[in-house]
């Protein structure tokens, strides 16, 4: 299995405070991962790091067959070469309409000149409803996403990052606030993602995480605690340590 | 496909044929080259009100579709205005001169005219050479060039250096202020080659065409004013309907997912603030000539959040409501403040409007932000039924996102 | 030792006066009649030597008779009396030596003395040696202080003279000053100047650099050929590099040593005196629109003698060449110009030093001024995150607050005192008033914030121009704040900038105490760092926010008094502070006082700075700043004081 994603050494600190502490990671094609780790382990600073929101302060970030350094590319580029980001919160166009939503996710050029002269395409169209058809929102597309549902946002928001056809998916807890029913369609659609691409699901949820059956790393005071199944690491005697306390 | 464009956006049709419709009253009625009804003042106050609109209309692409709050914007349109006013007054003093020393014995050298053109513009700060600014003063072409040039490379280097650090939201909107300040500051002084606190005058007179009335020169600012508007709402009503502007909206709502969508956000915000100071300044160009005179004080950063207040009463988010709440609040403005409005006697004092305009306006602007943030634009959507999508109590209003952002990176 | 050699002194000086005791005035009137009554400014001189130096008490009195024009000589014996003028028609005589009154004459039976007004100054310099011996400190005070103002050489002697006998130390020290400085500037004697100036060559007095300047003063000059060696060169300057080839050219016209160019004008005029038929010299009239073609026909015009020919070009340069042009010194002797130089060299170092300390001083009240009218902001926009654009009315309000007060209140520091309160008072109301009615709809809507306090803004400020008028009015401040602190003559700041400096100080105090030590600085932190988990925790935000909202307005009603006293109360007074204000508090780093001092600081600092560079230029000054703030946001967006911390709540 190549290696997509490598993490290696990282370190950054807000004012005095280690919040990501020699942390390494790596991540294969297709594959997909979860990562767990109590309150304040790191986890959302770590996609924060690996998308380009925030500048590490040591360490490498390599990309893909060529080893590119993602370190110093902006969010903008990072998110060019193939890695998509689903933010905790759902987060999509409320203003706009699914469609529209969808539309601006399809991997096209991004420049400005090219957006303003752009006219979507039949072929456009017809991918667009294909993945409302998988998330699930055929009958919404001409609806403001404003006036969907929490679930349904997340949905859209998981959809707008397959339109984007990126190579690695990183998923803030995608099922908080969901019911049974729309955790079971949340967790399908990742599956199905992973098959073609890597995920990289960050939840607290034990559950889901046994749901999505994959490998899980533990984070812990901004590094990795421990790695493996989640059977292998809930044997760990530091992760129990961790989660009960000492 | 500009006919399904069209077909999909009914209101910019009805625009158009309205701002038609208007051209062709507004000269049938006028004394050029109507009936007379309208006298010339009014025609220019016509003029130079869509002239504002087209300016609104900048405003509103870069705050309201952007959700980018430029106080900035009419610094641009009065550089437009010094731009072409440049010219106008450079011609105008070189055809005034050219005749008096028509009749010297002597018939004078290029020296002596450019000396005595020198004089009669400057003469007035103390001076009389040509700053390095007016170097192409005497040429239409070039100067029309810088009308658009000036504003938009400012813009550029302004903006470049604004989005490049992540300044959003509050913060760039008092970035923008300072800009405008500075910039009204450094014309104000007479060493600024462009007259100082005097500013440009005698813009009226066309060079060369001294036989033309004014009556009839207003109308053809009138219709340049109104094909320029027109058009750019067709520009504006075009850009935004595309991705285009739906990545603008999505900036404004939420700036962070657009860029993890793999848009470079700066990029698209110094595109359309650029293409916006562009804009104004072809509406300062455009309005100058039809009031006569610009000076410094017409780009003080209070004439930016004019700007601003017209197109957050017209109803910010829609073209055709920047063009309302520019036309509505200018003209309402110039008929209290001109003093044509009826005094109210309340027997202990009297309200003089002239005096009291501006305590209205200002509270009333309070009233339209707390309680119709949509502005008059919002009585069409009770018309046409159109309900934006409850939020379920989440205000998501422009930028909020991103001084959230802001707030949080590094 | 050196009080043996005093008292020899003074014991001669005495031995002198009691033996001239025995001669009386009118004896050296006597002998210096023919001069006095000769009356001329060339010869007088030994007459006045002769009183000035006779010793006698009452040559001081005949002086001043003499300069009042009131010496008067009887035509039959020559006496000479002082005369005045009797109620009766006639004159009375006084004698000179005695003071006493020896009859009456009529005016034919006299002559008057009337002295031109060059001998009146020469009695008047005379008169000084007396002044400056005079028993009572102050008339020495003010003949020395009129010598400090009007010097001239022949006060140098008198002074000099009168140096040992001064008893009063702080007027002998002005004495040896002045002495000093009139060596430099009129002593015969080259080494005593050359030593009187490296003495003052570490003295930054505006009076030294006055008296070594007139000394380094130069003129452009020109000599045919080599300059003469007796001549004191300053610098050599030559045609096209220190001076432009026309300016030396002209300077050659000037000193009447070659044939003077012709002013463009004046071509034009003399071209269009000789028009004949069309043409000019040959030249049709409608070609002379350049310059070739005029000197074309000009030319052809003084070859035929009706006009002074033109010099060409080849001929103004070679004449340059035969010529050199020189900056002389006005002062002959090169060793006082060299020491001179020197001594300014010094001198302009030690002014350069002071001058940097003086412009801290006025950056430093700067900085206090913007902090002042920064410190409301730094709590409404640094801690509650809410745009307030009409904070700058909130200190226009305080401003107002203070005059109303004294129309009331006459007494100024009574006032003031009570204005500061009162201007809390109001403007916390007013802000209190903009929270509840406005603001607390708009949070988390930053821009419409602005918008409608924009909007309040214009309102208030429309309100106040209907209620005031729009004429700038008092605000006085309270006489023990008028004047300034002199540190010398280069360095000085007034109190009322001291005052602010203090009271900016004073502010800080307030600010670090209630957002430290109080209740409400916790619960506004607590309000606004989490306002959910704060209400949850039992704190009203409501009444927090309301409350710190007023806080700051307050805070701005006060610095609006404090602005008030220097600056013009008129409704615009805050609008000049808010784009400031608010460039202060972002360049500081929003949320930290510290941030908001340093940003002041930078900001006042800066705008001196750049003052400093073009001094007439305020307006150029305030456009730099700005463009400075602006590319100074790029490279710390943050502001000086940064606060860094994860993302929260994505």
């Amino acid at each position: 299995m190549t290696t997509l994603l490598e993490v290696s050494g990282v370190s950054v600190s807000f004012d005095g405070f280690r919040a990501i502490n020699n942390l390494s990671f790596r991540i294969g094609e297709a594959e997909m991962r979860a990562i767990i780790g109590p309150n304040g382990a790191g986890k959302t600073t770590f996609m924060d790091i690996v998308t380009g929101k925030t500048k590490p302060d040591t360490g490498h970030i390599l990309w893909g067959e060529k080893s590119l350094s993602l370190r110093g590319l902006s969010e903008a580029d990072i998110a060019g070469v193939g890695i998509g980001r689903k933010f905790q919160k759902p987060s999509v166009f409320e203003d706009q309409t699914v469609q529209e939503n969808l539309v601006l996710a399809l991997r096209k050029a991004r420049g400005p000149f090219a957006v303003l002269f752009y006219r979507p395409t039949a072929a456009d169209l017809d991918r667009v409803e294909a993945l409302a058809a998988e998330i699930g929102l055929s009958d919404a597309l001409l609806r403001k996403s404003g006036e969907l549902s929490h679930g349904q946002k997340q949905w859209l928001e998981i959809g707008m990052l397959l339109a984007q056809e990126p190579r690695l998916l990183l998923v803030d807890e995608p099922a908080a606030g969901m019911t049974p029913a729309e955790r079971e369609h949340t967790t399908a659609l990742l599956v199905e993602a992973a098959r073609t691409r890597a995920v990289v699901v960050v939840e607290h949820d034990m559950e889901f995480v046994r749901r999505l059956d994959c490998r899980v790393t533990v984070l812990h005071e901004g590094s990795v605690l421990a790695e493996g199944s989640l059977d292998h690491v809930t044997a760990n005697k530091n992760v129990i340590d961790v989660y009960l306390g000492r | 496909m500009p006919h399904g464009f069209l077909m999909r956006h009914p209101s910019t049709i009805i625009f158009v044929l309205l701002l038609a419709l208007f051209t062709v009253a507004v000269t049938v009625l006028s004394e050029g080259l109507g009936i007379g009804v309208i006298s010339t003042s009014l025609v220019k106050t016509l003029g130079k009100t869509l002239c504002l609109a087209l300016a609104a209309i900048a405003m509103d692409l870069v705050w309201g579709y952007a959700g980018i709050l430029s106080l900035g914007h009419f610094a641009f349109f009065g550089l437009g205005g010094y731009m072409i006013g440049m010219w106008l007054m450079y011609e105008r003093t070189r055809d005034i001169v050219v005749e008096a020393l028509a009749d010297a014995p002597i018939p004078p050298t290029p020296e002596e005219i450019s000396d005595a053109i020198g004089n009669q513009i400057f003469g007035v700060v103390g001076s009389s050479d040509f700053p390095l600014v007016w170097a192409f003063a005497d040429s239409l072409f070039v100067q029309l060039l810088l009308v658009v040039l000036v504003p938009g490379l400012l813009a550029l280097a302004f903006g470049w250096l604004a989005f490049r650090s992540r300044v959003a939201g509050v913060y760039l909107s008092i970035l923008t202020q300072a800009m405008t300040l500075a910039l009204a500051l450094y014309l104000f002084q007479n060493d600024s080659g462009l007259r100082g606190n005097n500013g440009l005058s005698g813009l009226q007179n066309l060079p060369g065409l001294d036989h033309v009335p004014q009556s009839l020169v207003s109308l053809w600012f009138l219709w340049g004013s109104a094909l320029a508007l027109g058009m750019g709402y067709l520009l504006a009503a075009w850009v935004v309907s595309g991705k285009f502007g739906s990545v603008l909206r999505g900036i404004r709502d939420n700036e962070a997912r657009v860029r993890f969508l793999g848009y470079s956000v700066e990029t698209y915000k110094l595109t359309i603030f650029t293409v916006t100071a562009c804009m104004a300044g072809i509406a300062g160009a455009l309005y100058y000539p039809q009031a006569g005179i610009i000076n410094p004080a017409e780009i003080a950063p209070i004439a930016s959040i004019y700007l601003a207040v017209w197109v957050a009463i017209g109803g910010r988010g829609r073209i055709y409501g920047a063009v309302i709440g520019a036309a509505f609040v200018s003209l309402v403005s110039s008929w209290f403040t001109g003093g044509q409005a009826p005094d109210i006697p309340l027997g202990f004092y009297t309200v003089k409007w002239v005096d009291w305009w501006l305590v209205v306006l200002g509270l009333s602007f309070v009233l339209v932000t707390l309680f119709a943030p949509k502005g008059i634009g919002g009585l069409f959507d009770l018309l046409s039924h159109r309900f934006s999508p409850d939020r379920h109590g989440a205000d998501l209003g422009p930028d909020q996102g991103s001084l959230r952002e802001k707030e949080a990176t590094e | 030792m050196l009080r043996f050699i005093l008292a020899g002194i003074a014991l001669l000086f005495s031995c002198t006066l009691t033996l001239a005791q025995d001669r009386a005035m009118q004896d050296i009137l006597q002998e210096q009649a023919a001069l006095i009554m000769e009356s001329s400014r060339t010869s007088i001189a030994p007459a006045i030597a002769a009183i000035a130096d006779s010793g006698l008490p009452q040559a001081q009195v005949v002086l001043q008779t003499w300069q009042a024009k009131k010496m008067w000589r009887r035509v039959a014996d020559g006496v000479f009396f002082r005369v005045e003028k009797a109620e009766d028609g006639n004159y009375t005589l006084i004698d000179l030596d005695s003071g006493e009154q020896a009859g009456s004459a009529k005016k034919s039976d006299i002559d008057q003395i009337k002295p031109n007004s060059g001998i009146r100054a020469l009695l008047g310099s005379a008169l000084v040696q007396f002044q400056l011996q005079d028993p009572d400190p102050r008339r020495r005070w003010a003949a020395l202080t009129s010598i400090q103002r009007n010097p001239a050489a022949d006060l140098l002697a008198p002074l000099r003279a009168s140096i040992p006998m001064e008893d009063d130390p702080e007027l002998k020290a002005m004495k040896q000053r002045a002495e000093r400085l009139l060596t430099i500037a009129y002593d015969p004697d080259e080494s005593s100047r050359i030593a009187a100036i490296d003495q003052m060559s570490r003295d930054i007095g505006v009076d030294v650099r006055a008296t070594l300047n007139p000394l380094l003063e130069t003129r452009l000059a020109v000599f045919a050929g080599e300059p003469p060696s007796d001549v004191n060169i300053a610098s050599r300057l030559e045609p096209g590099e220190q001076i432009t080839a026309i300016a030396a050219y002209d300077i050659l016209v000037a000193a009447d040593m070659g044939p003077p160019r012709i002013a463009p004008d004046a071509i034009r005029s003399a071209l269009a005196e000789h028009i004949q038929g069309g043409f000019v010299g040959g030249v049709p009239v409608h070609q002379l629109d350049s310059q070739p073609a005029r000197s074309r026909a000009y030319a052809a015009l003084a070859a035929e003698g009706l006009v002074p020919p033109e010099p060409t070009p080849d001929a103004m340069a070679e004449t340059l060449a035969r010529h050199s042009f020189l900056r002389l010194f006005a002062e002959p002797s090169p060793a006082v110009t060299d020491a001179a130089l020197k001594a300014m060299r010094s001198i302009d170092l030690r002014v350069g030093l002071n001058r940097t300390l003086d412009l801290f001083l006025d950056g430093m009240s700067l900085a206090s001024i913007y902090f002042l009218a920064a410190i409301g902001l730094a709590i409404t926009f640094g801690v509650m995150g809410v745009i307030n654009m009409a904070h700058g009315e909130f200190i226009m309000m305080g401003a107002y607050t203070g005059y109303v007060v004294q129309q009331v209140v006459p007494d100024h520091t009574l006032s003031i005192l009570l204005s500061i309160p009162l201007a809390f008072a109001v403007t916390f109301a007013a802000g209190v008033a903009l929270e509840r009615l406005v603001i607390r709809w708009l949070y988390n809507r930053p821009l419409e914030t602005l918008l409608a306090t924009f909007g309040v803004s214009i309102a208030l400020q429309q309100l106040a121009k209907n209620v005031f008028g729009t004429q700038a009015r008092p605000l006085t401040a309270p006489g023990w704040l008028d004047g300034a602190w002199v540190l010398n003559d280069v360095v000085s700041i007034s109190y009322i900038r001291i005052a602010i400096f203090v009271l900016a100080g004073v502010f800080l105090a307030i600010y670090l105490y209630i957002m430290r030590r109080t209740r409400l600085g916790l619960e506004t932190r607590a309000v606004t760092q989490n306002p959910a988990m704060a209400a949850s925790m039992g704190i009203n935000p409501n009444r927090v926010n309301m409350l710190t909202f007023g806080l700051g307005s307050g805070i701005a009603g006060v610095a609006g008094v404090a602005i008030g006293l220097f600056a013009k109360v008129t409704s615009e007074l805050g609008s000049e502070y808010i784009v400031q204000s608010f460039m202060t508090v972002v360049v500081g780093g929003v949320g930290n006082i510290w941030g908001t001092l340093a940003g002041a600081g930078m900001i006042g600092f800066l705008q001196k700075g750049i003052e400093w560079f073009n001094p007439s230029n305020t307006l150029a000054a305030q456009t730099f700043m700005i463009i400075f703030i602006i590319i100074f946001i790029q490279f710390r967006p943050r502001g000086i004081v940064a606060l860094r911390g994860r993302a929260a709540g994505d």
